[in-house]
């Protein structure tokens, strides 16, 4: 029988701040081995053909692209929310409101037309998602209400309002009854990249530069200290005349803002229409990446291409080895399990004690003397 | 009358998943631990029951795997967030989104299978007497569970010396440990209990509710039941008011989409949801009340100093 104990580092470790999210992974990579081993699978050929294969050729690197972008958005602007200890986990929501507002336009004024549209699409989408974002902001600064539950609980509202929308009142008239809108035009499409090569969208271009700018802002600007100084310790931030409830709509609003734009990026560039999913978990996916990037932008943008390797794999073994495509997500869960059980070894050392060494007898025989010499 | 009796027969039954995942993450929370990972334990028990169910044709087996399946779930997050002394409310999401992974994953195969049923109590006689005979003595034998549960934890944690100690370890757990109370072990015991009941409702889903398994069947209830343990201020019997209300209002709207009500379908799905957004601020308006009702340690991890 053997017991942990945590022993306190004097200060956090440098180096397993670097190397945690690489342990972290690698981690990840024997227990998948051991689960494609159960499942009847060699695991080498499946890490070849979940991890290699999907990005071996240009096109491919392409559609990791367009999977990358809406985790780092989302991501981006819910690692601001954690920093500040605040838990805003209805991402997944807000990207289905920013694809709603945004879709506006090219739904009820498709003759609406011209190099406006694009832009005005956009900035709908975030402010829906920032809309969306702000019921569990107000909900919690006005009536203290949890903001764990209420964002989530509007998950499941939002997945069934857009339900309602595609198969009622926004459905395409001419699409034969299936439950989508009719296709975007080619001016409410977001632009390729490069369209010779792959599908790749300016979606990508956005989450690097929401990236950037917030890491700017985290580690250059006031704002970015107060978040922090909120985050580990409120009544200082009070002190210095910080205010937490300003700070809750901050945090909320910015990430609901990054999700919306997400969610119209992704119908306006992927999908090319609403449908009722518009997403394979993006909003939720987007917390493992917040937390793999370690709540680092740029950190975050390198977990955003992991985790998006992580489904375009997962598509690759139901299709090759006929396994789940659900392998992805329990590739996804594991992994944030190892990156948080990692991240105790930049506070803590870990010691493994064995169970005879610490009976209790022969730890007080030891330890009276010394008393009675102290006094 | 026989409508009456069946309907409040369907809310029994919506609400003891409701109220069996909700007492578990009560006690879990009352020893200090904020367990986010009901849903994913919920899953994992539903998954489980149903699987065992399916193989052996034995529902009972499959109850007793879905118990199981919760706890040895349960046990990642308390190694996780006891041992290693990881974010609980981080921890607890990971829970989840792993659970919903890894049943769709195993209930790949045992998608449009046929389940095993529980069946109702039935005690010649007396479960035929109108009206009382079918609600007390003809319901399923979880209903029966989910009550006795239901008072053994109040009696336990109001009642016995070591309910006292389980819930002064999560109002301050450094006062406790410096009491000698072995913190990390009474929580270890409390997570493991709050998996085994989230299991259970989780078997209930898949082995009595809709005898079947369908991905993601949990919908939502393990969240709800975290937001059950908040509406009852941590207290048992208010938990299994919450619990019957929300069945009520489950399966209120189920009626009023059958009757063809003219809402949209989408509308009256969604009410439980946004019902148990309503719950939340109203009971959480009152600060006073929730400041003294919340076990003041929840959530913080604790590392004892040695």
């Amino acid at each position: 029988m053997m017991r942990i104990e945590l022993v306190k580092r004097p200060q956090r470790s440098a180096l397993f701040s670097v190397l945690s999210p690489f342990i972290a992974f690698a981690l990840t990579i024997i227990a998948g081995g051991i689960m494609f081993a159960l499942l009847g699978v060699n695991p080498l050929d499946a890490f070849n053909i979940y991890f290699i294969q999907p990005v071996s050729e240009v096109w491919q690197l392409h559609e990791l692209a367009i999977k990358a972008a809406p985790l780092i958005l989302i991501a981006v602007g819910l690692s601001v929310c954690y920093k500040a200890n605040i838990w805003n986990i209805g991402a997944e929501g807000q990207f289905i409101f920013g694809a709603i507002f945004g879709s506006i336009i090219p739904v009820l004024f498709p003759q609406f037309e011209g190099p406006l549209v694009i832009p005005l699409m956009l900035l709908l989408g975030m402010v829906g998602g920032a809309f969306y974002a702000s019921i569990p902001a107000f909900l919690k600064t006005r009536f203290s209400t949890n903001e764990i539950l209420t964002s989530l609980m509007l998950v499941y509202v939002a997945q069934l309002f857009l339900d309602w929308l595609v198969r009622g009142p926004w459905r395409d008239p001419q699409g034969h009854g299936f439950p989508q809108t009719i296709q975007f035009s080619d001016s409410a499409t977001l632009p390729q990249l490069m369209p010779d090569a792959g599908r790749a969208n300016w979606g990508f271009v956005f989450a690097l530069v929401a990236a950037v700018a917030i890491w700017l802002m985290m580690s250059r600007m006031l704002k970015g200290f107060e978040v922090r100084v909120l985050g580990s310790s409120p009544r200082a931030g009070r002190f210095a005349g910080f205010g937490f409830n300003r700070m809750v709509f901050f945090s909320f609003l910015l990430s609901g803002a990054l999700a919306g734009l997400a969610g119209i990026s992704e119908v306006s560039g992927a999908i090319g229409q609403l449908q009722p999913v518009i997403s394979p978990g993006y909003g939720f996916t987007a917390i493992i990446v917040a937390f793999l990037g370690r709540l680092n932008p740029l950190g975050i943008v390198a977990a955003g291409l992991v985790l998006a390797l992580t489904y375009l794999g997962g598509e690759a073994v139901q299709s090759a080895l006929g396994i789940s495509d659900k392998v992805a997500r329990v590739f996804q869960g594991m992994l944030l399990f190892f990156v948080l059980g990692c991240d105790t070894l930049i506070h803590y050392r870990i010691r493994l004690i064995g169970m005879a060494l610490m009976k209790p007898d022969a730890a007080k025989l030891d330890a009276a003397p010394k008393l009675e010499e102290a006094r | 009358m026989d409508i009456t009796v069946n309907i409040l027969l369907t809310i029994a039954t919506a609400a003891t998943p409701l109220l069996i995942a909700a007492i578990g993450e009560l006690v879990v929370e009352r020893s200090g631990v904020l367990n986010l990972g009901v849903e994913g334990m919920m899953i994992m028990g539903a998954v489980g029951g149903f699987g065992a169910g399916y193989l052996t044709g034995s529902p009972w087996i499959g109850l007793l795997a879905a118990i199981i399946v919760g706890a040895l779930f349960s046990l990642l997050f308390a190694v996780m967030t006891l041992s290693l002394a990881t974010n609980q409310v981080a921890t607890g999401l990971s829970l989840t989104l792993l659970g919903l992974g890894l049943s769709g994953m195993i209930g790949t195969s045992f998608v449009g299978q046929p389940g095993v049923r529980l069946p109702n109590l039935d005690i010649p006689g007396v479960s035929s007497i109108p009206v009382v005979g079918k609600l007390i003595f003809g319901q399923d034998p979880v209903f029966y569970i989910s009550i006795a549960l239901t008072a053994a934890v109040m009696w336990f944690l109001f009642r016995t010396r070591t309910g006292l100690t389980l819930r002064s370890i999560g109002d301050s757990h450094t006062s406790a440990h410096a009491l000698g109370i072995k913190v990390i072990r009474y929580r270890y015991l409390a997570v493991i209990f709050g998996g085994a009941c989230a299991g259970l409702a989780g078997g209930h889903l898949s082995l009595v509710y809709t005898p079947q398994w369908v991905e993601n069947m949990s919908a939502g209830r393990g969240w709800i039941a975290l937001a059950l343990v908040v509406f009852a201020s941590w207290r048992p019997w208010r938990v299994l008011a919450g619990a019957y209300i929300f069945g009520a209002v489950w399966i209120g709207q189920l009626h009023a989409q059958a009757f063809g009500i003219p809402v949209p379908s989408q509308f009256l799905s969604s009410l439980p949801y946004l019902a148990t957004i309503v719950v939340l601020v109203l009971i959480s308006r009152n600060k006073r009340l929730t400041m003294m009702n919340t076990p003041a340690s929840l959530g913080q991890p604790f590392v004892p100093d040695r």
